[in-house]
C-alpha cells in the first residue's frame, strides 16, 4: 500500500512537471508574434528577476548577518578565551572586511549588469574582446590584497606556533585520544611527564606510562582539563588508535592527535570560567534551560563549560568525545594539583606491574622518616614511662626467622642517628608477635628477633651498655587477635626510652 | 544592421567546409557498418564514439548525482530533527534505522556510512565523471574539429571503468557490516584497521577497489583527451583559437594524469597496510585490547598522498565547469568571453599552483609549522588567477545583449556561487585561520558552495546548452528557469547558515550535538538548513524529469545552430553519425569568439577572415 502511495504521488509529480513546462513554453509562445520576440520577453522578465534576486538576496545576507551576530567568531559570546585567539580574531575580521567588499561589488555588478544588458530589441552587444590595462589592475590589486593577509596570517601563525625551550616555565599536561574519550594526565610535581609506550597498555595501565621512569611516579590522571588563567599552557596531543583532533572551541585551540607522533599546541588561557559564565548571560542564546526537557533548569549560562571536543572523524562515537575544561585562578590551580593523587601510587604500586616493589621510594623512606621522627619527639616527651615507646613499624623479618628483612635498615639507621644524637639515651627493645602458634615458640622467636635488632645496632657502633633486648611474644597485644588487621598490629617490633 | 541567428544557413555551412574544408579521406574507408556502429550492442552500450560515451557519463553519473542527493537527505533528517522518528525509513535502510518502543533512530555507523558515500560519489562520480567526463567526451572532437578521440577503444575502457567502479560501490551499500564510514578523505589508521570501525571492514576494501577502478577511467580518459587536443585539431585549429572549454578540459586532463597516480598510490599502500600486513600508514597503535606490532609508520605520509591530488582534484571539477560557462556565457551574452589571454593564462597557472598548496589541508594535521607557511603564500596566490577570471566573467556581461535562458541563467549563477564560495577559502588558505574554522560547517559551507554547487551550475549550463548537441531536441526552458531559480535560492538558504554555524565553532561529522554546551543551542538553524536542503533537492527531480522527458518529447532541433555559435560542433548535422562531418572536416579560420563583430551578431570559425581583420590581434 504504502509502496503503491510512493508510486503514484511520484507519477502525479512527474506529470505535473510535465504539465508546467508545457504551459509555460506555450504561453511564452502565444503572447509572442515571433521567436526572437517571444526571447526578449524572457530576457526582460528573468533580468527583472535578476535584479530582484540581487536585492532579496543581498537584504536577507545583510539581515541574516545581523541576525546571527552572536555566532561571529570574536563576538560576543564567541570571544575568544585566549591570548592567541585575540590575534586570530582581530586576522578574521580583517579578512571578514576585506572579502565582505569584494563579496558585495561583484555580486552586485555581476546582477546588475545581467540586469541591465538584457537582451533588448534594438540593442546590439558591443564587440570588446579584452583590455590589457584592466587585466593588470585586477590582478595587482588582488595579489597586494592577499601579499597583505600573507603578511598578517604569516606573522600571527609563527608567534601561535612558537618553539618554547624551556618547559620547566610552563604548564603542562598531556591528552590522549582513544575511541571514543579522552585521558588526560597531568605531570604532578616534578612538572615532567614520564614516558609512555603503547606495548605496556593495560586495563591498569590506560597510558602505557613505563614505570621505570621515575617521572612517571608522581603524574596523575584527571577526568577534566583544569587550567590556571594567565599562565602558558602546553598542552601535549597523543592518540592510542586512530586519528582524534584536540580542539577547544573557546580557546581557538585545533591540532590532531597521531598515534606514535606527539604532538603539541601552547597557549594562554585569559578567562575563568566563572567569567565565561559571566559573559553568557548577557546573550539571549544562553538563556534557554541548561537540559531542554526541563524547563525550570538552569540557564545554560549558569551551567556552561569550557570543552574539549574532538575534530577529526574517528568511527561512530566521534561526536561524543567531550570533556570539560575549567579554567580557575592560579592558587586554586596549584591547590587542586596538589590534592590529585598519583595515578602510580594509587593503582600501581606494590602490585605485581610495580618495578618498585619490594623497595621504598624516596618519597616513601622520607615519609617513613617523618614519621619516625614524630613518635620519637612524642615520645622524648612524654610524661608516663609507658608511653615514651617508638614503633619501629617498618622493622620486618623474614617469616618465622629472626632474620631482619633487607628493607629494615632504613629505619634501623634511623635509630643508630637518635642513639648518636642521644648519647645518652638507653632504650629497650622489645618484640611482640601475635597469638597464633605455640606460646613458648612466640616467646623465644620474639626475643631473638629483638636481638637481631640489637645486634644490629651494636654493629652499626652502638654502645651495648645502652640496648637492652626482650621478648614479650604474645602477653602485649595492642589489638584484638581475632582479625587479621588485628593480628598484623600485634606483630611488632618497638623500643622504649628508658633514660635519656 | 543585425542579422537573425539563423542567417548562417544549413546550405552555407555546408558550402564553407566543403569550399575551405580539409579532405582527410575518412569515408573511403567504408565505415558505415563498420564496428563502430554496427548493431545495437556497438551503438549503444560497447560504444566507441565519443557522442555515446559521453552520454553514457552523464547519465551514469546523474544516477549517482541523485544517489548521493537522497544520502544527505538522509543525515540531514538527523541532524535537522535529531528527535524525529525514522521508522518509515526502516522497508529502505533496514537494520539500519534502530527501531525502539516505535522510535526510529539512525544506526551512527550508518550515519557516517552516508556522509562517507555522499562525499566520495559526488566528488569522484558525479563532478569528476559525470561533468568533465561527459563534456570532454562531447566536446574535445566536436569542437577541435576532429572525428573522434584518438583511442576510441580506450576511451570506451574509460567509460567501462567507470562503469565497474560504480558497480563495486554500489555492491558495497548492501554489505551487513555496512559501506565504508571514515569520512571521504578516508585517513588512516581508521580506514587501515577492521577493528576501527565496522565500516572499514569490506566495506572499505570494496570502496578502496572502486576507486582504483575509478582512477583507472580517470587516465585512459585523461591520456585521450590530452593526446586528442595536442594532435587531431583540424586545419587552422591553433591553440589559440581553441574555446575556453578545450582548454580547461585539457589542463584538467593534464592535472589529472599527474595527481590521480599519486592517489592510486597511496591506495596501493593502504591496501598493502590492510592486507599484507606492511605498516606505512601505522604506528605505536593499541586498539581493541592489543598494541598492533606493526610500527613505523606515518598517518601522516597518506594525507600528504590524498591531498597531492586531493586538492588538485578540486580543480579538476571546478575548471571545466568554468570553461563551460566562459563558453555559455560567451555565446548567450553574444559578445567575446572578455580576456580570452587572461582566462587561458589563469586557467594554466590555476592548473600549475593546484599542486603546490596540497598541505593546506593538513595546516592542524601535525605537520612542521614552519611548512605551513609555503602553503599560505601559494594558496592564497590562487586567489589571484581566480579573481581574474570573476572579473573577465563580469565585464563579459557588461555591454552585452544577454540572452536569458536555463544555461545562461546558470552560467550567471556560477559566477556568484564562485565568488561567494572562493571569498570564504581567503580564510581558510590561511592557516592560523584555520585553527579555528578546520573541521567546521565554514568548511562545510565553503568547498559545497565553491566546488560543490559551482560546479553543478556550470554541469547544469553545460547540460541546457548542449542537450541539443546531444540528443536533437531542447529541453524545457520554463522547466530549466524554474529549475535554476529554486536551486540558486536553495542552494543559498542552505550554504549561507552553515558559514553561522561554522563561524561559532560547531564541528563538522557530528552525529548530533546534544551533548556539548558549545554546539547545542542551534537546532532552529539545522532545522532550516534542512528543510532548505529537501526543497532544493526536490528542484533537482524537475531537472531530472525535464532531462529524460525532453529526451523522446522535447521539442525538435530544427536548424543546427539553434544559439548562433561560433564553434565547430554547431556545424556538424543535427543527428551527426560517427566521425561527426559527413564530409571534409571543416578548417578553422579564426578565434572562437566572433560575435556582435563588425554589424553581425555572429561570425563562425569556419569563415574566413576579411582582409582587413587578418591585421587584427586574432
Amino acid at each position: 500500500m504504502q509502496l503503491l502511495i510512493v508510486i503514484i504521488s511520484v507519477v502525479l509529480l512527474v506529470l505535473i512537471v510535465i504539465q508546467v513546462g508545457k504551459l509555460g513554453e506555450m504561453t511564452t509562445a502565444l503572447s509572442s508574434s515571433s521567436a526572437e520576440e517571444a526571447q526578449q520577453t524572457v530576457n526582460s522578465r528573468q533580468g527583472n528577476l535578476m535584479l530582484v534576486f540581487l536585492i532579496g538576496f543581498l537584504g536577507l545576507f545583510i539581515w541574516s548577518a545581523l541576525y546571527y551576530k552572536n555566532y561571529y567568531l570574536g563576538f560576543g559570546p564567541n570571544e575568544a578565551a585566549s591570548e592567541h585567539g585575540k590575534k586570530i580574531d582581530w586576522l578574521f575580521n580583517v579578512t571578514l572586511v576585506i572579502t565582505g567588499i569584494v563579496f558585495f561589488i561583484t555580486q552586485v555588478l555581476l546582477f546588475y549588469f545581467a540586469w541591465k544588458y538584457r537582451g533588448r530589441k534594438g540593442h546590439q552587444a558591443q564587440y570588446i574582446s579584452h583590455d590589457n590595462k584592466l587585466e593588470i589592475v585586477w590582478t595587482l590589486v588582488p595579489a597586494i590584497t592577499m601579499t597583505l593577509l600573507v603578511i598578517g596570517g604569516m606573522d600571527v601563525w609563527n608567534s601561535v606556533m612558537p618553539d618554547v625551550d624551556d618547559p620547566t616555565e610552563l604548564v603542562q599536561l598531556e591528552v590522549t585520544g582513544y575511541q571514543f574519550a579522552w585521558d588526560i594526565r597531568y605531570p604532578g610535581a616534578d612538572n615532567e611527564l614520564g614516558d609512555k609506550n603503547f606495548r605496556l597498555i593495560s586495563a591498569t595501565n590506560p597510558l602505557g606510562q613505563d614505570w621505570t621512569d621515575k617521572r612517571n611516579l608522581d603524574d596523575f590522571h584527571a577526568s577534566e582539563i583544569v587550567l590556571p588563567v594567565g599562565k602558558q599552557v602546553r598542552v601535549r596531543i597523543t592518540a592510542k588508535d586512530v586519528l582524534h583532533s584536540f580542539y577547544l572551541p573557546q580557546f581557538r585551540v585545533k591540532m590532531d592527535a597521531v598515534p606514535g607522533m606527539p604532538t603539541y599546541f601552547i597557549f594562554t588561557p585569559t578567562k575563568t570560567t566563572e567569567e565565561y559564565r559571566k559573559e553568557l548571560s548577557k546573550y539571549p542564546e544562553f538563556q534557554v534551560p541548561s537540559d531542554p526537557d526541563d524547563p525550570n533548569s538552569d540557564p545554560l549560562w549558569k551551567t556552561a563549560n569550557y570543552e574539549l571536543a574532538c575534530a577529526e572523524l574517528c568511527g561512530k562515537g566521534h561526536y561524543s568525545m567531550r570533556r570539560v575544561v575549567k579554567v580557575v585562578s592560579e592558587e586554586e590551580f596549584e591547590k587542586w594539583a596538589k590534592e590529585q593523587p598519583s595515578f602510580y601510587m594509587t593503582n600501581i604500586r606494590g602490585t605485581d606491574e610495580d618495578p618498585y616493589k619490594g623497595q621504598y621510594l624516596e618519597v616513601e623512606l622520607k615519609q617513613h622518616a617523618k614519621e619516625y621522627k614524630a613518635q620519637l619527639e612524642k615520645a622524648i616527651e612524654a610524661e608516663n614511662p609507658d608511653d615514651k615507646i617508638v614503633r619501629l613499624k617498618y622493622v620486618t623479618f623474614e617469616t618465622g626467622s629472626a632474620k631482619l628483612s633487607p628493607l629494615s635498615k632504613y629505619e634501623l639507621d634511623e635509630v643508630v642517628a637518635t642513639l648518636k644524637e642521644y648519647r645518652h639515651m638507653k632504650i629497650e627493645i622489645a618484640g611482640h608477635t601475635d597469638n597464633t602458634g605455640d606460646a613458648d615458640a612466640n616467646m623465644a622467636l620474639s626475643q631473638r628477633r629483638a636481638e637481631a635488632v640489637q645486634n644490629y645496632l651494636i654493629e652499626h657502633g652502638i654502645d651495648p651498655a645502652r640496648l637492652t633486648a626482650k621478648g614479650y611474644g604474645s602477653s602485649r597485644p595492642q589489638a584484638s587477635n581475632d582479625t587479621e588487621e588485628g593480628r598484623q598490629e600485634n606483630r611488632r617490633t618497638e623500643f622504649k626510652i628508658l633514660d635519656l | 544592421m543585425a542579422t537573425t541567428t539563423q542567417e548562417v544557413s544549413k546550405h552555407q555551412i555546408d558550402q564553407l567546409i566543403e569550399e575551405y574544408g580539409y579532405d582527410d579521406h575518412f569515408h573511403e574507408h567504408h565505415h558505415e557498418g563498420d564496428k563502430y556502429q554496427s548493431g545495437f550492442i556497438q551503438k549503444y552500450i560497447f560504444s566507441q564514439d565519443h557522442k555515446i560515451i559521453a552520454r553514457q557519463f552523464l547519465i551514469t553519473g546523474m544516477i549517482w548525482g541523485i544517489l548521493g542527493g537522497l544520502m544527505s537527505l538522509i543525515f540531514r533528517l538527523q541532524l535537522g530533527f535529531p528527535e524525529g522518528n525514522m521508522a518509515w525509513l526502516k522497508p529502505l535502510l533496514g537494520k539500519w534505522i534502530i527501531v525502539n518502543d516505535g522510535i526510529g533512530t539512525l544506526d551512527p555507523e550508518f550515519y557516517y556510512a552516508l556522509v562517507t558515500i555522499h562525499g566520495t560519489v559526488i566528488v569522484f562520480f558525479v563532478l569528476t565523471a559525470g561533468l568533465s567526463g561527459t563534456f570532454s567526451n562531447l566536446l574535445i572532437p566536436l569542437q577541435i574539429g576532429a572525428r573522434d578521440m584518438a583511442s576510441p577503444f580506450l576511451n570506451m575502457l574509460s567509460y567501462w571503468f567507470f562503469f565497474l567502479a560504480s558497480v563495486v560501490m554500489f555492491v558495497s551499500l548492501f554489505l551487513s557490516t555496512g559501506p565504508f564510514a571514515g569520512g571521504w578523505v578516508a585517513y588512516p589508521p581508521l580506514s587501515a584497521l577492521p577493528e576501527a570501525s565496522s565500516g572499514s571492514g569490506a566495506g572499505m576494501t570494496l570502496w578502496l577497489i572502486s576507486l582504483v577502478l575509478f582512477v583507472v577511467s580517470v587516465l585512459l580518459g585523461g591520456i585521450n583527451y590530452i593526446t586528442t587536443v595536442l594532435n587531431l585539431r583540424t586545419k587552422g585549429m591553433n591553440m589559440w583559437r581553441l574555446p575556453l572549454t578545450i582548454w580547461s578540459f585539457f589542463i584538467t586532463a593534464i592535472i589529472g594524469l599527474l595527481s590521480f597516480p599519486v592517489l592510486a598510490a597511496g591506495f596501493f599502500l593502504l591496501m598493502f597496510d590492510r592486507l599484507l600486513g606492511t605498516s606505512f600508514y601505522l604506528n605505536e597503535i593499541f586498539i581493541n585490547g592489543h598494541a598492533l606490532d606493526r610500527v613505523g609508520g606515518s598517518p601522516i605520509l597518506y594525507q600528504h598522498l590524498f591531498w597531492f591530488l586531493g586538492h588538485p582534484e578540486v580543480y579538476i571539477i571546478i575548471l571545466p565547469a568554468m570553461g563551460l560557462v566562459s563558453e555559455v556565457m560567451s555565446t548567450h551574452a553574444r559578445k567575446p568571453i572578455f580576456g580570452y589571454k587572461a582566462m587561458v593564462y589563469s586557467i594554466a597557472s590555476i592548473g600549475f599552483l593546484s599542486f603546490l598548496v596540497w598541505a593546506h589541508h593538513m595546516y592542524v594535521a601535525g605537520i612542521n609549522p614552519f611548512i605551513a607557511n609555503f602553503f599560505i603564500v601559494f594558496t592564497l596566490i590562487i586567489a589571484v588567477p581566480s579573481a581574474v577570471k570573476v572579473f573577465n566573467w563580469i565585464t563579459t556581461i557588461y555591454g552585452s545583449s544577454y540572452r536569458f535562458n536555463a544555461a545562461s541563467m546558470f552560467a550567471v549563477g556560477f559566477v556568484s556561487m564562485f565568488i561567494s564560495g572562493g571569498l570564504t577559502g581567503i580564510f581558510l588558505g590561511n592557516a592560523v585561520l584555520d585553527i579555528p574554522l578546520h573541521d567546521t560547517y565554514f568548511v562545510v559551507a565553503h568547498f559545497h558552495v565553491v566546488m560543490g554547487v559551482a560546479a553543478f551550475f556550470g554541469m547544469f549550463a553545460g547540460i541546457y546548452h548542449w542537450f541539443p548537441k546531444m540528443f536533437g531536441r531542447f529541453m524545457d526552458e520554463t522547466l530549466g528557469k524554474l529549475h535554476f531559480w529554486g536551486t540558486l535560492i536553495g542552494a543559498y538558504a542552505v550554504f549561507i547558515p552553515m558559514h553561522y554555524l561554522g563561524m561559532a565553532g560547531v564541528a563538522r561529522r557530528y552525529y548530533k550535538f546534544d551533548n556539548f554546551d558549545a554546539f547545542s543551542h542551534f537546532a532552529g538553524i539545522n532545522k532550516f538548513i534542512t528543510i532548505a536542503a529537501i526543497i532544493t533537492f526536490v528542484f533537482q527531480l524537475i531537472f531530472v524529469i525535464n532531462f529524460f522527458y525532453s529526451i523522446w518529447k522535447g521539442r525538435k532541433m530544427t536548424s543546427r545552430n539553434p544559439w548562433g555559435s561560433t564553434t565547430l560542433e554547431w556545424t556538424t548535422p543535427i543527428h551527426a553519425g560517427h566521425g561527426n562531418w559527413p564530409g571534409k572536416l571543416p578548417a578553422v579560420q579564426r578565434w572562437p569568439y566572433d560575435y556582435s563583430k563588425n554589424g553581425r551578431d555572429f561570425i563562425p570559425q569556419i569563415e574566413p577572415q576579411s582582409d582587413a581583420e587578418k591585421d587584427e590581434f586574432h
